[in-house]
């Protein structure tokens, strides 16, 4: 119970919210080096998934690379991307995130492609659409809700994930936890589990505000329970 | 092996003679510590698991029999699932303390938790109403059921949800690395700090990745032994 007093008394500060490596700058580094790998994931998995959906092929690449990197963990890949050519800063910790942000991206680009009814295809081929046409025209616009389904997880994944690059010393909100188990128990109890409440709340609010658009992305019709491809989180 | 190939590669890439991404001088002298590492990994690993599956299973039980219960109970682990596995950590370690690894094991269970319940409640949904009917009309009670119909045909599903489990529990046990107990995490963030000695932390990830690979391998194995239920050898 002391240490939820003494989480209170943390928050409560206004300098640990304005100070430099304060909250408010930590929310910063942690949104922007999340926006940066989502945003990496999905021009390098969209184009990718949504071309092996029209061809019909890969499947299994799709499914291969979703199991081994739920294998790989996030802490190794964030210790070795700054000892090799890459260098130590922003751009290691930026694309250890955004390797664990392509599978989500890339399955639910290939399973919107592929779920599409093989009689809209038809009709488009009928109308005499090109291959081409027919991937921007009708099956990308018909894949639009599973693209958004797969940048909700892959979004929450990434922010979940970028708590750890506290461990690197790579900025974000993880870096208020490690900097209280680095103080101790005794000292940094309440700062830990401070730090541990705005790591979860923004996690659980990008989870909502992106359910609302994926709500909103998706025609009415198709609003079913469907099933949501969510890929474990290796964070 | 493509991680051989991977560590032949980084080998020409070290620049420093003295600090090589491999080296069997390392392996050699540090047999014990990373032996140690690798027990302790694997002992959190089953612990969590086994852990996760008496809470998960059960769970998944009462959803199936009372469906009102279905949304809190899914609900409530999927919110676990999405607290980022740092924060979960930082939430246990003030409560449970530090010096034990029993923090991390709370944290693992906690996680792995929505991947089982969701499995096992998935696979007890689909199954095939004539079944259930026959079932009924042979005269078993609700306990018969489950256990000579229900839950042995459901076995394919609750065993996709443990491999999910130990593969992405496998990969989470190195963040306890950051109070101390993180098995094999604790030889990457351990190279890490001391001075970026790229041996030790490539052992560690390399021992890690094909634990998990090797720990799905076996349970795969361990499902196709199960699979022939048709004998009625299991009661």
């Amino acid at each position: 119970m002391n240490a939820i007093e003494q989480a209170i008394t943390w928050l409560n500060d206004p300098l640990n919210w304005t100070n430099p490596g304060g909250i408010l700058d930590r929310l910063g580094e942690h949104l922007w080096i999340s926006f940066a790998a989502v945003l990496i994931g999905c021009v390098v998995a969209w184009p990718i998934g949504l071309w092996l959906g029209h061809a019909g092929r890969g499947g299994g690449v799709v499914v291969l690379i979703s199991n081994v990197t739920l294998a790989i963990p996030t802490v190794a890949l964030l210790t070795i991307l700054p000892l090799t050519a890459l260098g130590f800063g922003r751009p290691p910790v930026i694309l250890a995130l955004a390797v664990f942000a392509v599978p989500p991206l890339l399955a639910n680009a290939y399973t919107g492609v592929r779920e599409i009814d093989p009689e809209a295809r038809d009709a488009a081929r009928g109308m005499g659409l090109s291959g081409f046409q027919l991937l921007t025209r009708v099956e990308l616009p018909l894949a639009v809700p599973f693209l958004a389904t797969g940048f909700r997880t892959a979004s929450v994944q990434v922010v979940a994930t970028a708590a750890l690059a506290s461990f690197v010393n790579g900025g974000g909100l993880g870096q208020i936890i490690s900097a209280g188990f680095g103080l101790g128990m005794s000292v940094g109890g309440g700062q830990i589990l401070a730090g541990a409440l705005l790591v979860a709340l923004l996690a659980l609010s990008i989870e909502g505000l992106l359910a609302l658009v994926e709500r909103a992305l998706t025609p009415r019709p198709l609003r079913r329970a469907r099933r949501s491809r969510r890929r474990p989180a290796t964070s | 092996m493509s991680s051989r190939q991977w560590m032949l590669s980084s080998v020409q890439y070290a620049d420093a003679p003295g600090n090589p991404w491999f080296s069997w001088q390392y392996l050699r002298d540090n047999s014990d510590t990373v032996v140690s590492a690798l027990v302790e990994h694997v002992s959190l690993t089953a612990q969590a698991v086994v852990l996760a599956a008496a809470v998960g299973l059960p769970l998944a039980v009462l959803a199936y029999w009372f469906r009102p219960l279905t949304g809190p109970i899914l609900a409530l682990s999927g919110v676990l699932y999405t607290i980022p596995s740092l924060a979960l950590l930082a939430f246990v370690a003030p409560l449970v303390g530090t010096t034990r690894p029993a923090s991390v094991l709370i944290a693992l269970v906690l996680y792995a938790l929505l991947l089982i319940v969701r499995n096992a409640l998935a696979g007890l949904n689909q199954l095939p109403t004539e079944v259930l009917d026959a079932a009924q009309g042979m005269g078993y009670g609700r306990f018969a059921r489950l256990f000579r119909v229900d839950l042995p045909l459901a076995v394919p599903a609750i065993l996709t949800g443990l491999r999910l489990a130990t593969v992405s529990t496998v990969a989470l046990v190195t963040v306890g690395s950051l109070i101390g107990y993180g098995g094999l995490g604790d030889l990457i963030l351990g190279g890490f700090r001391n001075n970026f000695y790229k041996a030790e932390i490539l052992t560690g990830t390399v021992l890690c990745v094909a634990l998990g690979l090797l720990l799905d391998l076996l349970l795969a194995g361990v499902g196709r032994l199960l699979m022939p239920w048709t004998r009625g050898a299991r009661r």
